[in-house]
């Protein structure tokens, strides 16, 4: 199908583009790297009257580290991310886990900030940066705020952003010295959207956590930070802790049923996860549960 | 503001200008208005790559990019990799390995091959895999496509096959 009809306007300041904001509200759309914007208007699940680019807002671009936080432009694309050492140096989990965002060519125009401000609980960005504890900088006419992204999602394509905010950087804490992380996801094939998914931040201290953030994705209508991981810090980790911290995310799920997985299905994946996380930070793979032959 | 807009824009190193709708898409676009149907168009929203092109150098999906978005920027079409030879050697490992039946994925799969090739002058049958997973063919499969990619690869830094 073809997008309906919209106008379309390009500003080159920020202050130009909140106005914009201010002025259209619900009826504009910020036109980042498209990537899930387009499908959406072409498909008609969208149609707003106006479209608003910002891809010429450069103050919106870049990848730098000060003060301990790493801070990525909204409009910094999937690709730059990838190839960018301070993102391998500094959150090496955000690297990891975009080689998993879809495919070669919507990485080169897809955006950090677009994915987020988008919030599809199937997308492997909004757990990392949940795991990752950022912060995420929104600004409209008036003021800027910054918001945590254990915050930021509300729902299916939902977020706390007002329809005159635009997202301008996230700030991601620059990962500590003992700090490892987690990544995996199932998916039918290589760059879908995940059936279900984990992206984990944690330090390690020996054969314990001293903290363990674990962000599944594909299992509720948000990013969740699991909170069943408290089951799991600062202490011996054995086969019968696992189990108890395994029953207690089953009882913080709420997985949804699609053509995809069944909600069952999924309720598994993510406790095969969490076995399969647990087994691998503390290097533990008697931890690790087999699946039968 | 529904109206056209005038964008300029190069394509296959020829200078463009045009009076676009802001709702008209890249891959439509060239092939509506300039003619050039190799761009194909499948899903319509950036799942079967049938569009890849090349934009400022990089392949992105003609399908999810609106012709306004291009002013000022350089698009290269299996047009142009064709007329200028730099596709030769795959097309005619695409042609060898029976590479394509229908042929209505392989504009898109010598694009995203060959941007693989520019970048990666050994790549592994699983990085090519990778490569080619955003483009979907619905008939020949995907063995033969790799088996071509590979063999190009194989010959350009000077290895048979």
């Amino acid at each position: 199908m073809k997008a309906s009809a919209f106008s379309y306007i390009k500003p080159s300041t920020v202050q130009e583009t909140l106005a914009l904001l201010a002025a259209h509200g619900e009826g504009a759309k910020l036109l980042s790297g498209g990537q899930s914007l387009m499908p959406a208007l072409n498909l008609r699940l969208s149609a707003p009257e106006w479209l608003i680019d910002i891809g010429g807002l450069d103050d919106l671009r870049g990848i730098s580290v000060s003060d301990g936080v790493l801070r990525i432009g909204a409009i910094t694309r999937h690709v730059e991310l990838l190839r960018s050492s301070e993102v391998a140096d500094n959150a090496p989990l955000l690297a990891q886990a975009m080689a998993h965002v879809a495919h070669p060519a919507i990485r080169n125009k897809g955006t950090l900030g677009g994915n987020l401000a988008h919030a599809d609980p199937a997308s492997e960005m909004p757990a990392c940066i949940v795991a990752l504890d950022a912060v995420l900088v929104a600004r409209n006419a008036q003021r800027e705020r910054r918001i945590p992204a254990t915050e930021f999602f509300t729902g299916v394509y939902e977020t706390v952003l007002a329809p005159d905010e635009m997202l301008m950087a996230i700030e991601v804490p620059v990962a500590k010295p003992g700090q490892v992380h987690f990544f995996h996801e199932y998916c039918r094939r290589s760059g879908d959207y995940a059936i279900v998914g984990l992206a984990a931040s944690a330090v390690v201290e020996g054969d314990r956590f001293a903290d363990l953030r674990l962000g599944f994705f594909a299992v509720g209508d948000r990013p969740l930070l699991a909170e069943a991981a408290s089951e799991l810090i600062g202490k011996p980790v054995d086969a019968a802790a696992l189990a108890a911290a395994q029953a207690a995310l089953a009882r913080e799920l709420d997985p949804q049923e699609d053509q995809q997985a069944s909600a069952l299905m999924r309720r598994h994946m993510a406790r095969q996860l969490m076995s399969l996380c647990v087994a691998t930070l503390l290097r533990r793979p008697d931890l690790e549960i087999r699946r039968s032959a | 503001m529904t109206a056209p807009v005038a964008i300029q824009l190069t394509v296959n190193g020829e200078r463009v200008e045009a009076q676009v709708l802001p709702r008209l898409n890249l891959a439509d676009f060239l092939r509506d208005q300039l003619g050039l149907t190799g761009t194909h168009v499948g899903c319509e929203h950036g799942v079967c790559g049938a569009c890849t092109v090349r934009v400022e150098g990089e392949i992105v999906r003609a399908c999810l990019l609106l012709a306004v978005q291009t002013q000022g920027m350089a698009v290269e079409t299996i047009e142009g990799l064709s007329d200028s030879g730099e596709v030769a050697d795959l097309q005619a490992a695409f042609r060898t390995r029976n590479a394509l039946q229908c042929g209505y994925c392989t504009p898109a799969m010598l694009m995203t091959a060959q941007d693989l090739l520019r970048y990666e002058a050994s790549p592994d049958r699983e990085q090519i895999r990778e490569h080619l997973s955003g483009n979907y063919c619905r008939c020949t499969g995907y063995h033969a496509i790799i088996d071509a990619v590979e063999a190009t690869a194989q010959a350009r830094r000077g290895e048979t096959s």
